[in-house]
């Protein structure tokens, strides 16, 4: 079972337990991580559940999509480099301690 | 009763699986359409999938049952029709969707276009004056103090903003929600509103035909967007037109009923409304739960393409299953308080706009003109009181309200 930390705004890390199989999204929703919106629930339409992945842990991700990328140009905050939609990112125990960086805002 | 009775005879007896739980409930009835939470809990609780005799169809109610269903596109298709009647055995009342009534790999191709069209970015462009329009609208509704919220504001507001950000022009834009409401209708079973509503159909088809052609959209709108794809090479010369008729059928009548529903809740629940106007940075979770909660757009069908088990239940090839968006929302096995308007919930994963690869396309501008108008509302309406009767309207798939009166106060 993957932990992973969800890092607000103003520093403050939200570690939280996700299910195998489950997306970052998910489990941020199942547990309430408030700087999640997921208005369209994961299906890759709306762009309110970015992320900014920490240092070192990008490249351990599966490669982005072109809805992703289209959607990202789209996001609220500042799209980096190192931006990503927390619902295409599946968890398995290979993401254990993954880091995300919340943006300021989501719409 | 006749005029159904009379469809009845003619649809080819149908036994009922055995095992699975059989219902007579018609949920494209008046009495449906009155109440359909009552009818909903009976569904759920039959069981996570049910047997409707009247139309010889199964049902999924349940949220888990509701989202497996919508989320397997390759096993319930659509490109067998969306609503009761079953394209391989009988001709479309219009030609066919080729985004609605279409599987993979088809319907890959044109949702990624309008899925552009309708982005977050595409957003952005229009925000702005979405929101001017908004409160333009409510410092007008609040110098008349009592009117219609259906007719002068859910319908109204939409009708100021989407004709003219799809670029349409002025001419025969009365025909958009009676075209739209056919569309709803006919997705549903042959009875005397799907009937009618076609038989009625040849203006407002014919319209809605000629406004799809390249030469009647204005530059810049989302219509011409759609064109400019065809120049791209994304979609043919031909396609285009379709698509624009997809965001001219579902892009304005379901925003009516979405505002709608928002307006009747807010009308219903003064606290809900006293929270929403101390913080008006919740008028998109608002509006968002008010689509939860009332479901504008009830029912989709989908068509077996082999025989499948679900939920333990095995479903032959080539069976309808309705499900029922409306019952999988306030699903106890999913929602806590699910009979309870919250605007403070956490809505994410609701099914009002669907999910999977058929998710309400146009999703994010029903979003913005929810959240701008119920905006406008908090920051200007200090009170919301029904004042005369409230009237339902009856549609096969869409639940909203004939007639709201009601009476606001200024902030």
């Amino acid at each position: 079972m993957p932990s992973i930390t969800f890092v607000h705004p103003d520093g403050r890390p939200q570690r939280i337990d996700a299910r195998d199989g489950e997306s970052a999204m998910q489990a941020a929703t199942r547990h309430d991580v408030g700087g999640i919106l997921a208005e369209c629930g994961g299906n890759a339409m709306c762009a309110t559940c970015h992320v900014y992945v920490d240092e070192g842990w990008l490249a351990r991700l599966p490669a982005m999509g072109g809805d992703e990328d289209a959607l990202l140009d789209g996001a609220a905050a500042e799209r980096r480099a190192n931006s990503r939609l927390s619902c295409q990112i599946k968890l398995a125990t290979d993401l254990d301690g993954l880091v995300l960086n919340l943006p300021d805002r989501q719409l | 009763m006749s005029a159904t009775s009379r469809i009845d005879s003619a649809t080819p007896e149908r036994s009922a699986p055995a095992g699975v739980p059989h219902l007579d409930v018609d949920p494209f009835s008046t009495e449906f359409f009155e109440d359909p939470h009552r009818i909903h809990d009976v569904l759920r609780e039959a069981g996570p999938v049910v047997w409707l005799e009247k139309w010889g169809v199964y049902g999924v109610a349940r949220f888990a049952e509701v989202h497996a269903v919508l989320n397997d596109p390759l096993t319930f298709c659509s490109s067998r029709g969306v609503g009761l009647s079953d394209f391989a055995k009988e001709k479309p009342w219009r030609p066919q969707s080729i985004i609605l009534e279409a599987d993979p790999p088809a319907h890959t191709r044109t949702r990624s276009v309008l899925a552009q069209v309708l982005s977050p970015t595409a957003m952005k462009q229009v925000r702005e004056h979405f929101t001017a329009m908004a409160a333009a609208k409510v410092d007008e509704l609040l110098t008349r103090r009592s009117f219609d919220a259906v007719a002068d504001l859910a319908e109204a507001y939409p009708l100021s903003v989407f004709p003219d950000a799809m670029g349409l022009k002025q001419e025969g834009r009365e025909n958009l929600l009676p075209y739209a409401s056919l569309v709803f209708n006919a997705f549903g079973p042959p009875n005397q509103l799907r009937q009618e509503a076609i038989e009625r159909s040849a203006p407002h088809q014919a319209y809605v035909a000629a406004q799809c052609q390249r030469e009647n959209l204005t530059p810049g709108g989302f219509g011409a967007c759609i064109h400019a794809r065809a120049d791209a090479g994304d979609i043919t010369a031909e396609e285009a037109p379709l698509l624009v008729r997809s965001l001219l059928s579902a892009g304005l009548d379901t925003t009516v009923n979405g505002i709608g529903a928002a307006m009747y809740c807010l009308a219903r629940f003064p606290d809900q409304l006293a929270l929403l106007r101390s913080d008006p940075t919740l008028a998109r979770n608002a509006f968002e739960e008010a689509i939860r909660f009332e479901s504008p757009v009830q029912t989709f069908f989908r068509t077996t393409t082999r025989e499948v088990e679900l939920a333990g239940y095995r479903i032959g090839e080539g069976e309808k299953v309705l499900m029922f968006l409306g019952a999988a929302n306030r699903d106890p096995r999913r929602w806590e308080n699910p009979d309870r308007y919250d605007v403070t919930r956490r809505t994410s994963g609701h099914v009002g706009f669907g999910s999977g690869i058929h998710m309400c396309v146009g999703q994010l501008v029903a979003r913005l003109e929810g959240e701008v108008m119920l905006a406008a509302i908090a920051r200007k309406v200090a009170s919301i009181e029904i004042s005369g009767p409230v009237k339902r309207r009856y549609n096969n798939t869409l639940r909203g309200l004939e007639s709201l009166p009601i009476t606001i106060s200024p902030a």
